[in-house]
């Protein structure tokens, strides 16, 4: 039997709350401080929800001119712009474009597009409405807008599957390097979902922390006192391509896609399976197909929203796959809030930064983890790993799970 | 509003919908081939203009209107000024 084409990532961008280049995201998750503030995307005066963790100071026209700009929602500019930071990152493909694609996760999609027309519609009728509503709206539009310029003609595919897009993006982006179809897939997530009626349906459903007295505290995963989720926003993508292409042509190899795990609860439409069951399993699936053991895992970075619910099933689910305590686990969204169809992508790459490292960064503002939760999480200063692979969990609503076992770059 | 007065709002709006310089704009420009519109783009710009102008300019209207300075005698003729 020939062994399995190994997958590597050869580029990474990233347009998030904690930075829009990897050094300063990594050094804002280093440090383990709380990206969230008033927010400055629109005027909460008489919103119930006045904080989030939103992407400061972003200029999307560097990446996408004047006129494009205008006709992108601003989840398309984030994740086009990630796009291209990963892509400059790999640096030329040397390959044909045919055999080039594009997997792009949201959750949404355009979601300040559809408020704002809406709205528009609503006040001056359907003659005000504009005829870019669609393809700013649409969901694919980053996947479309990344084709155009790239130029890749290959497989183009977006995936929806809420909180847990980006990291599902990447997995099937590495399977379809693993069965030969492409050669390099630009893979990830984008998210621009800090809006006066998704913050509201977030707020109604009791999903998001009511710290409003201080924000910078709010998400603290796994913590004692956690009460919900910091809304984010943001984009990261990765590039994928086969080990021996990357070789080939003399790429800088950031870590190795070992494994993927994707399953759903087929539970609930918003709640976790009773005691993570299928976090549990996915987490064992991906283990599986990286042909590794829980062992050999030197950190876990967690979905950890800092839900009451989700915290809770993803620590019994930890705490089932690998025992009582006995991994590193990190809460990437203490520092970035939740950032929906790209939290997948931005923990991964946080994952790959952490290995490239050797430091896994603290959970921001977790003080005391909740006793009813047997993990090891790590809090307050970065904490030095071994050399080995980790685990990125990402579950969404709907009961959408996957796991990505990461590793370091292969040895020469 | 004089002719100038009516021109410089035009190119203000083209200049925003387009996303082109403002010198690129004069009565001879074509929206298509000098300017880089597509069909959307000129609804767009319609809309705008309707808004700045507060006119209605019913898609029937637009036949014809391949330059700058057509848009302009179209929306001259709307507010009653006279046109070459």
């Amino acid at each position: 039997m020939s062994a399995r084409t190994r997958v590597v990532i050869t580029g990474m961008g990233v347009k998030t709350p904690a930075g829009t280049d990897l050094d300063t995201f990594w050094e804002t998750l280093a440090a383990g401080k709380s990206t969230a503030g008033p927010i400055e995307g629109f005027d909460t005066s008489e919103h119930p929800v006045k904080f989030a963790c939103e992407v400061r100071g972003f200029d999307p026209e560097p990446y996408l001119g004047t006129k494009e700009a205008r006709r992108a929602d601003r989840v398309a500019q984030l994740g086009v712009a990630a796009a291209a930071d990963a892509l400059a990152d790999a640096g030329e493909l040397e390959t044909d474009p045919a055999r080039c694609a594009v997997v792009a996760g949201t959750g949404v999609g355009g979601l300040q597009t559809l408020e704002g027309q809406e709205r528009i519609y609503l006040e001056k009728g359907a003659e005000r409405v504009s005829p870019f509503f669609v393809p700013m709206m649409m969901p694919n539009a980053t996947g479309a807008l990344v084709a155009m310029r790239s130029g890749f003609t290959g497989p183009n595919l977006t995936v929806t599957t809420a909180c847990a897009a980006g990291a599902h993006a990447i997995g099937e982006g590495t399977r379809m390097v693993r069965d030969g179809s492409v050669d390099a897939v630009v893979a990830g997530g984008a998210e621009a979902a800090v809006t006066p009626i998704a913050l509201a349906a977030f707020w109604r459903m009791g999903a998001l922390s009511g710290r409003v007295d201080d924000p910078p505290r709010a998400a603290r995963p796994f913590d004692a006192d956690r009460d919900g989720f910091v809304m984010g926003e943001g984009a990261a993508f990765v590039v994928l391509e086969t080990l021996e292409h990357a070789r080939d042509r003399g790429a800088r190899i950031w870590g190795e896609v070992l494994g993927y795990g994707r399953n759903c609860d087929a539970f609930h439409i918003t709640a976790p399976s009773p005691s993570g069951a299928g976090a549990t399993t996915c987490m064992v699936s991906a283990l599986e197909d990286a042909g590794t053991s829980a062992a050999d895992i030197t950190h876990v970075n967690t979905h950890g929203t800092s839900t009451p619910l989700n915290d809770e099933a993803e620590a019994a689910a930890i705490t089932k796959v690998f025992g009582e305590g006995s991994v590193p686990v990190t809460g990437t969204k203490g520092v970035t809030g939740h950032l929906v169809g790209a939290a997948g992508a931005a923990e991964a790459v946080a994952s790959l930064l952490s290995l490239h490292h050797g430091l896994v960064p603290p959970t921001a503002n977790h003080e005391r983890t909740d006793p009813a939760l047997a993990i090891d999480v790590v809090a307050g200063e970065p904490r030095s790993i071994a050399s080995g692979p980790a685990l990125s969990n990402s579950f969404g609503f709907g009961g959408h799970n996957a796991s990505l076992v990461l590793g370091q770059a292969p040895a020469a | 509003m004089d002719r100038n007065d009516a021109f410089e709002q035009l190119r203000d709006a083209t200049v925003t919908v387009l996303g082109v310089d403002r010198d690129a704009v004069t009565e001879n420009s074509r929206f298509f081939a000098d300017l880089d519109a597509d069909s959307l783009d000129l609804v767009e710009l319609v809309m705008a203009l309707e808004e700045r102008f507060d006119v209605a300019i019913p898609e029937e209207e637009l036949d014809g209107i391949n330059t700058v300075g057509n848009a302009l005698d179209l929306l001259l003729g709307k507010l009653g000024a006279p046109t070459p």
